[in-house]
Formats: structure tokens, sequence, C-alpha cells
């Protein structure tokens, strides 16, 4: 009998203990909860780390403002010198990583030399040499000045890691970083959770930890928010706004997003070739449809590349209404003549052109369809093929697009200028930007604006860049995109980055 | 028994050849340029361009030959190494252990449940007949021919949504098990609760159970000691067909729930053209395949000795 209670005593005591957590741990009333719809392939920066930063674990250099203005991060300040070929950052004081080392000059230029050698923004910046020059500063040497270096500095590919999370091939392997969060548990591809570091340099974080769970479907997604299972949704099917803003315990954000739906055309195709076609095919478009209809966003309709809040980049004349009388008109004029089916036709040839887009964002095929029948009233035969996205730049490579429907994010980098180059100033365009458009003043205009440091100056060139753009049609914009968030009202301070650079989570806190 | 197994060893390594090497070829011959769809994966959508392709190409020695890249994977298999996952490089195995165990868990109990709730109504309706088995035709066919998506959300609506009983996504706690699991048995159940109604059918209007009842057995003595092991025995064998069916096509289930299994893994291993990783799910899911039969094998056996040996 004594035995008995002996034992039962003994099992009671060490149940208790195991049960009593030594540590704080997550709950369901300690955890932000977010849902969205992006998975999380591996841990590398270069490779995932856009939700490293959105989780705010890992830090960039430099930030960036909501108007894409540049802001201190891990650099307190930054010059530029010798005529914009050096890039002096000073390093703020008192930054620890979270495994409680500090964050040294070496360790930057450790994680910017690694960021150098994997795809990402840095590629395509001439950087030369990226040295430490005394306990807190860094020199990064260009070998010609590139002024948008600090846009790609705040980047989630230019993070900055603490030397130990890196394997012998430069492969992060652990995330030990500086922001305001570290990881409390990384389960690839899905689940993501971090928990509030103390040490903070900045303001440290009101909620204890923040859970990140991908949630592929929209409908799904929807579903968390309804229950109120997920306290931040992202990515919000725009058919359920309706019915969650009427909900009370739910407030939808809407946001813009510097991401913009877009035709690619190759200005080398014989039916595409001229500046008249292209504007023929952009006048067909219904661009105010497409957006009510898919987007159901009617205001999301635009026919420029760059959203009104990148104010250099954004002309004020333009015009987005579909006008099939001027596009026929224009067409007509190029020697094309409707056949006894309805099809445009030149030399017994008819206006026949291929589309190919990609069905990770749902709303393209949509698009695309919708296109299809646009052009069919204009007499052009669109043949749509949904493919992986990766089809567009290798038929850019090797010709063998005709137009692509893409959903482009030109706020990758928070500068446009590093966006552009990429896409309009190679030889033959960009992988997600035109192709084989001869423009060459805008190409040299847009190297200029390199070493450009004059702010009326930068404006001009750009202004007149994105009047060639909207003249001359080698991107038909369609609509811009508009990010619909469901946050529970049970949480103070939410806002939402257009740059989705980071998720702010250190400002939110509780309502009591 | 030992012949069987040494028997079922042989087809073990024959399918592993022939399956991986199968899926190698399907996966070499589709167009496009792997290069880029690696890069896709790897870096997202809006980094992928020719550089980032270049740098995939010359890191995973995507310009070797077929049959250079072939023998590579035959003797890394041979050394039971199934490679890195060329998307995020992590080992195969434990991707495959992860993705794997989710899906046997969500499999499992999804089988289980499916049981719970097939055995007693196919049982019923074969012993009863008339309205319950008019009725449960209906909705069989009726959750067979809706897709499974649709159970799935209708699941989520009245047990998370009206009812907060269960999470709507997620996984790591038994709760997140219980609405995955309910969908996927209400999908099988569908089906399996015909088979045991069929087979209980035969059973019920056999001779011998016939006779059973003549000789003075009660319903109840009558089913257990002629009935049971007659239904068991084809109910077990399509069982074991549906657990491996279901292992490896719940793709819609995973996604819904955001469950980390095989199939929505393999799914996106396909898009992005991760080789390594489709080959050792192929492989997993191609041992999984015998090692399934073998045990349905011996289940069935000892349910019903009279086939002779095992072999």
């Amino acid at each position: 009998m004594r035995f008995l209670r002996s034992t039962s005593f003994g099992l009671v005591a060490l149940f208790s203990c195991i049960n009593t957590p030594l540590h704080a741990q997550p709950t369901e009333q300690n955890t932000v909860k977010i849902s969205g719809a992006f998975e999380f392939s591996s841990i590398d920066p270069s490779r995932s780390g856009f939700i490293f930063t959105r989780m705010q674990v890992l830090e960039t250099l430099l930030n960036v403002d909501e108007k894409g203005n540049l802001q201190p991060g891990l650099a307190k300040s930054w010059e530029i010198l010798d005529d914009g070929k050096r890039w002096r950052l000073t390093l703020r004081d008192g930054v620890v990583f979270h495994n409680d080392t500090p964050v040294t000059p070496a360790a930057v230029v450790n994680s910017l030399t690694i960021a150098l050698n994997k795809p990402g923004a840095l590629q395509g910046v001439p950087v030369e040499d990226i040295v430490a020059v005394d306990d807190h500063t860094v020199d990064i040497t260009l070998a010609s000045p590139y002024q948008p270096l600090g846009a790609v500095l705040a980047n989630y590919a230019s993070s900055i890691l603490a030397p130990e999370s890196y394997g012998a091939d430069g492969v992060a392997t652990q995330l030990i970083g500086t922001g305001p969060f570290s990881t409390y548990e990384v389960n690839t591809p899905h689940r993501l959770v971090v928990e509030k570091f103390p040490q903070y340099w900045g303001q440290t974080a009101a909620v204890e930890y923040v859970r990140y769970l991908t949630g592929h479907r929209a409908e799904a997604r929807v579903l968390q928010a309804r229950s109120g299972q997920a306290d931040i949704v992202f990515g919000l099917d725009p058919a359920a706004v309706p019915t969650l803003k009427r909900l009370p315990t739910l407030t939808v954000i809407r946001s813009d997003l510097p991401r913009t739906l877009v035709v690619k055309v190759n200005a080398s195709h014989p039916d595409m070739d001229t500046v008249e076609a292209r504007q023929a095919l952009s006048l067909a478009l219904n661009r105010r449809g497409i957006a009510a209809a898919v987007l159901r966003a009617p205001d999301a309709a635009t026919a420029q590349i760059l959203p009104a809040y990148m104010g250099d980049w954004h002309i004020a004349d333009t015009n987005i209404e579909q006008d099939l009388e001027q596009a026929k008109a224009l067409l007509h004029a190029q020697g094309w003549q409707e056949n006894s089916d309805g099809w445009l036709e030149k030399d017994g040839k008819r206006f026949e052109i291929d589309m190919i887009t990609y069905a990770d964002r749902p709303e393209l095929t949509s698009v695309a369809t919708a296109i299809q029948d646009q052009w069919r009233q204009l007499g052009v035969k669109l043949n749509v093929s949904i493919t992986n996205s990766s089809a567009i730049p290798a038929g850019h490579a090797d010709n063998s697009l005709e137009t692509a429907l893409m959903a482009r994010n030109y706020g990758t980098i928070a500068d446009p200028l590093g966006i552009l180059l990429k896409d309009l100033a190679g030889e033959k365009g960009g992988d997600w930007g035109a192709m084989n458009w001869d423009n060459q003043s805008v190409k040299t205009s847009l190297t200029d604006l390199l070493s450009e440091s004059d702010a009326d100056a930068y404006r001009q060139k750009a202004q007149t860049i994105a009047q060639a753009i909207y003249d001359e049609r080698p991107l038909i914009p369609v609509a811009s995109y508009v990010q619909q968030t469901a946050v529970t009202k049970k949480l103070d301070g939410f806002r939402f980055d257009p740059y989705e650079r980071s998720y702010f989570l250190n400002e939110l806190s509780w309502v009591k | 028994m030992r012949a069987l197994l040494l028997k079922r060893l042989l087809q073990l390594v024959a399918v592993s050849w022939g399956v991986g090497t199968l899926t190698f070829i399907l996966m070499r011959s589709l167009p496009g340029d792997m290069a880029y769809r690696i890069a896709a994966s790897r870096y997202g959508m809006d980094a992928v361009d020719n550089r980032a392709a270049d740098l995939v190409r010359e890191e995973l020695g995507l310009n070797q030959s077929a049959w250079t890249a072939y023998w590579q994977w035959f003797t890394d298999l041979i050394s039971w190494n199934l490679g890195t996952s060329m998307v995020s490089g992590e080992p195969v195995v434990s991707q495959l252990w992860h993705m794997l165990g989710h899906s046997v868990v969500l499999a499992v109990a999804g089988i289980v449940l499916s049981m719970i709730i097939a055995l007693p109504l196919g049982l019923a309706s074969a012993f009863k007949g008339g309205w319950l088995e008019r009725a449960l035709l209906a909705i069989s066919t009726t959750l067979r021919a809706v897709p499974v998506f649709v159970i799935g959300l209708l699941a989520v609506i009245m047990f998370a949504l009206e009812w907060n009983l269960f999470p709507v996504a997620g996984f790591g706690t038994p709760a997140h098990l219980v609405l995955p699991a309910l969908t996927l048995a209400l999908s099988l159940a569908a089906i399996s609760n015909r088979v045991v109604h069929t087979e209980a059918r035969r059973v019920f209007g056999s001779a011998f159970f016939e006779f059973a009842r003549m000789k003075g057995l009660s319903p109840r003595q009558a089913f257990m000691r002629h009935g049971a092991r007659n239904i068991a025995v084809p109910v077990v064998a399509f069982l074991g067909i549906q657990l491996i069916t279901v292992v490896e096509g719940v793709v819609m289930i995973e996604s819904l729930f955001s469950w980390p299994g095989i199939g929505h893994g393999l799914a996106h291993a396909i898009f992005a053209r991760d080789i390594p990783l489709i080959q050792g799910a192929a492989l997993m899911m191609g041992i999984l395949f015998v090692v399934m039969n073998t045990l349905v094998d011996i289940a069935c056996y000892y349910l019903d000795p009279r086939g002779g040996q095992l072999a």
C-alpha cells in the first residue's frame, strides 16, 4: 500500500514537472498568428529572406519608408564619396546578434560578400570591394556610380547575419540576425514561429511570439480570418472582402502595392514591331473592366508600370480608357484588314500571337482570357498558354516569347531605378521587362541616372523615361495590385509596408 | 513466409530501380529549361533571371549529360544516398521523412476514422436493407461525386466557423488533425461502406451462413463465427490499396488544411523540377506500395488460410 502511494505521488510529481514549462512557450494567448500565401523553401536569405525580414528576424543596413526614401537601419548613417563610387556606412552602436555577439564591420562584410555571390538584388551592382574601415565603418567601392545601391542594401538578400549562421559553402544553416524577434521554430516550408528578442537595439516588441503559417488556398485564409484563428491574414481573396468587412471582429485594410499586371511584348515580332501596333493592342484593353471584375478594385486600372506614389516615375496625363475604333484605325493604317471571319489579316497572314502566363497567381489566367477576348474584338487572335513563371525569362533568352502576362513587382528594390535598369537597359531589354525594344535614349538616360545626384535633374530624366515607356508600349500595363489584409481588432499598431519588407511586428500590441 | 519475404524483397529492388529510372526519364523529357524552373522555386519568381539560371546550372551541374546524371543517381542509390533537394539544399531523406511522416499520420487517421464510419454503416445497410440502404447509397454517391475540397470546406465551415471546435488549418497538435482526417474519412467511407455492404450481402446470402443460422446460432454468433472473417478478407485488401492511394493523393486536403504532407510536397517538387526530391518521393511510394501489399497478403492469409502457403 505504502509502495503504491509513494509511486502515485512520484508519478504525480513527475507529471507536474513534465507539464510545467521551464521557459515560456508560444500559446494561443501570447502568439500573434499570421496567415499568408507564400511558402519559404529554405532559411538562406538569398532564397527565402523575404519571410525573415518581414517577420523581423533579419535586418538590413538601410531601410526604406513607405515612399521609398532611404532610412537608417543597422547603419546609422551613410555617405556617398568619390563621385558616387564609394558608399561609406557607419554602423549603429550597441547592436547585438541573437547570439549576443556584437555586430561588427567584419560581420557586415562577411554577409554582403556572401550575398554578392548569389542571385539576388546585389547581382548586377558594379561592386569592386567591400571592406571594414574601422570598428564602426564599412566601405563599399563601386566600379561606377550606382545610385540605387541604398535601396539594394535594403533588400532582404542583403540581410546581415552573424558569421556563425553560414555553412562552409556560404549557405545559411541557422538564422542569427539582429531583429526584434529571433527564431523559435522554423518548419520549412509552412510554419515559422518567432519570439521577442529583449536585447533589440530599437523598439522592443510588446508581443511575445508571432507565428506565420502558409495558407496555400485563399479560401482557407479567409476562413482563418473569419474564425479568428489567424490575427493577421494577408492576400485576401477580393471576392471575400465585403463579407469580412461586415464582421465586428476584423478590420480590412486596403493597400496599394508596387506590383503591376503587365503584358510583356516582343517588340521585334513582325506583327508588333511598330509603336502603332503596340498602341493599338493597348487601346483595345478594357482595363477598368479587368480591374473591377478580376481584381475587384476598379481604380486599380492603370496604363503605367509604376504607381502614383513613385512620383518621379509617374506621369500625369495618360489614357486608360478602351478605344476600339482608334485601335482598329491604327492597325488599318498599318495595312491590316478584317477577313471574312473578322480576324485582321495582312499579306494573307492572320494577326495571331501567343501569350504565356503562369498559375502562381490565380488572377493571371482570368486576366489573360479577358485580354484574349478583348483583342478578339480588335481582330487579333491570341493563343494563351499557362505555364511556369520561369518560361518568361527562358523565352526572353531564346527569343521564342511573343507576349507574356506577368505580375511584376517593381518594389523588390525600393528605388525603381534598380528594377528598371534590369528590365529595360539590357542589350535586348530585360528578362521581366522590355524585349527587343530599340530605344537607345531610354537606355542611356537610365544609365545616366545612376550617377545623377541632383533631384530635379533626376526627376526630369525619370519623367522622360516614363513618357517613352507610355508612348512606345514595350510593356503594356493593365492594372496595379491591391493588397487586402484582415487584422483582428484585438491588435493595435498594425501598419502595412507597401514594399513588403517588414510586418512591423514590434509595433503591435494587444488591446487591453 | 520466408519465400514470400524473399520474393517481395526482390520485387522491392526491381520497383526501386524501375520507379527511379522512369521518374528520371519522365522528368528529363519535360519541355522547358530545368535551370529556370529550379531558380524560380529557389529565389522566387521576381528574382529569377538568366543570371540566376546560369548560376543554378553551374552549381548543380545541369549541363552534364543525362547518362552521367543517371549514373550519379544510380551509384548514390546503391549507397542509399538520395541526394539533396535542388531547391532547398536539404537532404532529400530528411525532407521525405518530414513529409511522409505527416502523410502517414493523416492517412492512418483518415482510414481508421473511415472504417469507424463505414463498417457499422455498411453492415447495417446489408443487414437491414430497405430505406437505410437506399439512403446510404444516395449519401455515398453524393460524397463521392463532390470534390474532396468541397467536403473539406463544408467541414471547416461547420466545425471551425460555426462551432469553433477545431482549427481551420495548420499542424502540430492533435486538434489540427481532426478536420483533414474527417474530410479524408468521409471521402473514403463513401466507397468503403459500399465494399463492406457488398461483401456482407454476399456472406449473409451464402449457404454456409444460412446453415449456421439453421443449426441454431444467434445472428450475432453466426456473424462472429462465420461472417466477420469472410467479410474481412476483401475489405482488408481494399483498405491496403486505399491507404496507398491516400498517402499519394491527398494533395487537395493537404493544401486546404496547410498540412505538410508528401502529396503537396511532391506537387511542388514537380513544378520546381526538383528531380532528386521527385525521385526520392516516387521511390518511397514504390517501396511503401510493395510493403503494404506484403502486409495485406500476410493479413489476408491469417484471416483466411485456406488459400494455401504464403508465396
